[in-house]
């Protein structure tokens, strides 16, 4: 309340006297409002707290359940992945969700880490598809979009447009030229069906091209003036100006191939190439406790760059929020 | 503006001098159309090119021939049998409406978060990092939970029982009662989830809890970007909360909501990740998407089908978003930027 008070005094110093009239009208509504607004505040915490413990629980859950050892999983959760058992082990009859193991035990990652090297290989899979699109996108989409906020005229304009039209388009629509085109290459059942279309996704152009449409014009005209290359504008202009534009965009693309169900299923017929994201679901039912690590180690590449970029995503994003 | 003004007033002294060419070139020497930034733009229009635009306009051609080797014209013919194929129609029906319900109910959520952490709560930041977190975390991930809560004998239906015996329902009930409605109690009892037509909330709560932190960002930097000397003098002329809320924020906002609906809707159409990596290649009858339609064609490569369907949503995918971008330019005219 204090924060919301203090400065209100000061205010009134700055409004010229016509207007000080209905400054005291305004403050009894306040100071009358103060309890209901605390109320109201103090539901809005609860609400705030609601929510946030509805969000973090699933992360919560599967992080402290990777912590059980497998007989405390199948004695738990045996029900859902039935024939998790031959009958040696007890399975309770119902499902029982917990917070905390009985037992912590590191037993489930030191399986997948060194004993199983299945896993590890879909981690890579994962991994080999997603780091050259993340790559490959980004530098191609940094000279594309330096392009397009450099160049004018109406030609730009209409190859800009059809970039955000392909760049709306779900999968379902484009996964059918990405095959035709793949299937000509001869690239089909080969990672590069997967990396070539994302490498080549508008969306990073996109973004990217509205933060640098952000930087003043009179910046490059001077530098040009000053007879600055092309090059010397990109590295000292535009890039340290998009930074934080350009470390949300690398998350969001990130994340985004991370979770990739669709491509791999269509453009990958080769089970042994798909990554970690399709490969979880179809869990061998022996193995529901290991399933819990996987989980937690395919969460942690995400995560880690979510936690060490949180503030520069969100810039990014905010800044992103309108179409045009 | 200022590189073609300077040149003119060169000119006009040093017409005639032999140094005349040089000026030229200066003239251009601010024109940001250098060769160099035309060609930047080379490897991704290309890239663009080749792998989405040129191949679009094989299957529109694609769907309107009989097939790919003999290449009859056949004008609609494709089309209809896509819609008297009952997948397709069941299809597009589920994966529709699946988006009704999940992008409005996106849009109105995360402006309500966004609200409650646009006021003056402790702790900003931590529930932003909260709110945020999942879009963070692979589905995949957490589909195991997932299921554990939402199996047939799981958390929710424990919930749910235990809910059912306490007096909280006969109090509802009484509520209900005295309102003049008509108490249902099987709407109380377990579910299973996953297997029933249930699953479609679960698949919608699944997406709100993806994707609403997103969301929760893009409209808190609208609610920013609204002037605050506005919404006060309006609040000094006396206007009523609603009367700001519709004539300040939602014309600020109105960008921001097409922008979110869009983005939902493309992420909506997303959701076939969390369906099939909760219920695997065969989902309930009405969980079945037409991404599944999709992969269940590619596996017997039937180009007609597969070109026609893709054509089908391009063109539903522009009208609406033709229709959202006609709107907001009705609704948010006359904001000034």
């Amino acid at each position: 309340m204090n924060d919301t008070f203090d400065p209100k005094p000061a205010q009134t110093a700055d409004i010229p006297p016509q207007n000080a009239a209905p400054m005291p009208v305004r403050r009894r509504r306040k100071r009358k409002g103060t309890l209901s607004q605390r109320i109201n505040l103090m539901l809005m915490t609860l609400f705030a707290a609601a929510a946030a413990f509805a969000f973090l629980m699933p992360t919560v859950l599967t992080i402290t359940n990777s912590f059980m050892s497998q007989s405390e999983i199948s004695a738990n959760y045996g029900v859902i992945f039935s024939a998790a058992t031959d009958g040696k082990t007890f399975i309770s009859k119902d499902v029982n969700l917990k917070f905390i193991p009985d037992i912590v035990s590191a037993s489930q990652y030191i399986t997948v880490l060194f004993k199983s090297p299945d896993y590890l290989l879909k981690f890579w899979n994962a991994m080999i598809l997603t780091v050259p699109i993340v790559v490959f996108q980004i530098v191609v989409a940094l000279g594309a979009s330096y392009s397009f906020a450099r160049l004018t005229g109406r030609l730009k304009e209409i190859v800009f447009f059809i970039y955000i039209i392909v760049m709306l388009m779900p999968y379902q629509v484009t996964l059918v030229p990405n095959y035709l085109v793949s299937d000509k290459l001869g690239l089909l059942n080969t990672r590069l069906a997967v990396i070539l279309p994302g490498v080549f996704s508008p969306f990073a152009v996109y973004l990217l091209t509205k933060a640098m449409r952000r930087i003043p014009k009179v910046y490059y005209e001077a530098a040009m003036l000053d007879g600055a290359g092309e090059f010397t504008i990109f590295t000292t202009i535009s890039l340290p100006m998009v930074r934080s534009s350009l470390f949300s965009v690398v998350i969001l693309i990130f994340i985004d191939y991370w979770n990739m169900v669709e491509q791999p299923l269509i453009l990958l017929a080769d089970e042994t190439l798909h990554p970690l994201s399709v490969f979880l679901s179809k869990i061998n039912t022996q193995e529901t406790g290991l399933a819990f690590a996987v989980a937690v180690i395919y969460m942690m590449p995400s995560l880690l760059l979510f936690l060490y970029g949180e503030d520069a995503l969100v810039e990014g994003i905010a800044s992103s929020a309108t179409l045009k | 503006m200022n590189g073609k003004r300077k040149p003119d007033k060169t000119e006009k002294v040093v017409r005639s001098s032999p140094s005349a060419k040089k000026n030229r070139h200066k003239k251009d020497v601010t024109d940001p159309n250098t060769p160099m930034a035309r060609f930047l733009l080379l490897p991704s229009l290309v890239g663009v090119l080749v792998f989405y635009v040129v191949p679009s306009f094989i299957v529109a051609y694609y769907s309107i021939v009989d097939n790919p080797i003999s290449k009859k014209f056949v004008g609609i013919e494709n089309f209809k049998t896509l819609f008297s194929a009952w997948a397709f129609t069941q299809a597009a029906k589920n994966t529709l409406l699946l988006s009704f319900t999940a992008v409005p109910a996106a849009v109105i959520l995360s402006l309500i978060l966004a609200n409650v952490l646009n006021s003056k709560i402790p702790g900003k930041s931590m529930f932003r990092t909260f709110f945020l977190s999942p879009m963070m975390v692979p589905v995949a991930s957490v589909v195991l939970i997932w299921q554990v809560m939402f199996h047939h004998t799981g958390s929710v239906n424990a919930l749910l029982t235990w809910f059912q015996g306490t007096h909280l329902v006969g109090f509802i009930d009484h509520v209900i009662l005295s309102l003049g409605g008509t108490v249902n109690h099987t709407d109380w009892s377990a579910v299973d989830w996953l297997k029933s037509d249930k699953a479609m909330v679960v698949v919608v709560l699944l997406f709100q809890w993806k994707n609403m932190g997103y969301n929760m960002i893009l409209f808190l930097a609208a609610l920013n970007s609204i002037p605050k000397d506005l919404v006060e003098v309006a609040e000094l002329e006396g206007a009523s909360p609603m009367w700001r809320m519709i004539h300040i924020k939602f014309r600020y906002l109105s960008p921001t909501f097409l922008f979110v609906t869009i983005m939902s809707l493309i992420n909506s159409f997303k959701l076939f990740r969390e369906v099939y990596l909760l219920t695997g290649d065969y989902p309930h009858e009405k969980l079945y998407l037409l991404q599944h339609f999709m992969n269940n064609t590619f596996r017997t490569l039937d180009y007609q089908k597969l070109s026609s369907a893709a054509i089908v949503m391009a063109a539903f995918m522009v009208v609406i978003i033709g229709v959202l971008f006609t709107v907001e330019s009705i609704f948010g005219k006359d904001v000034e930027e």
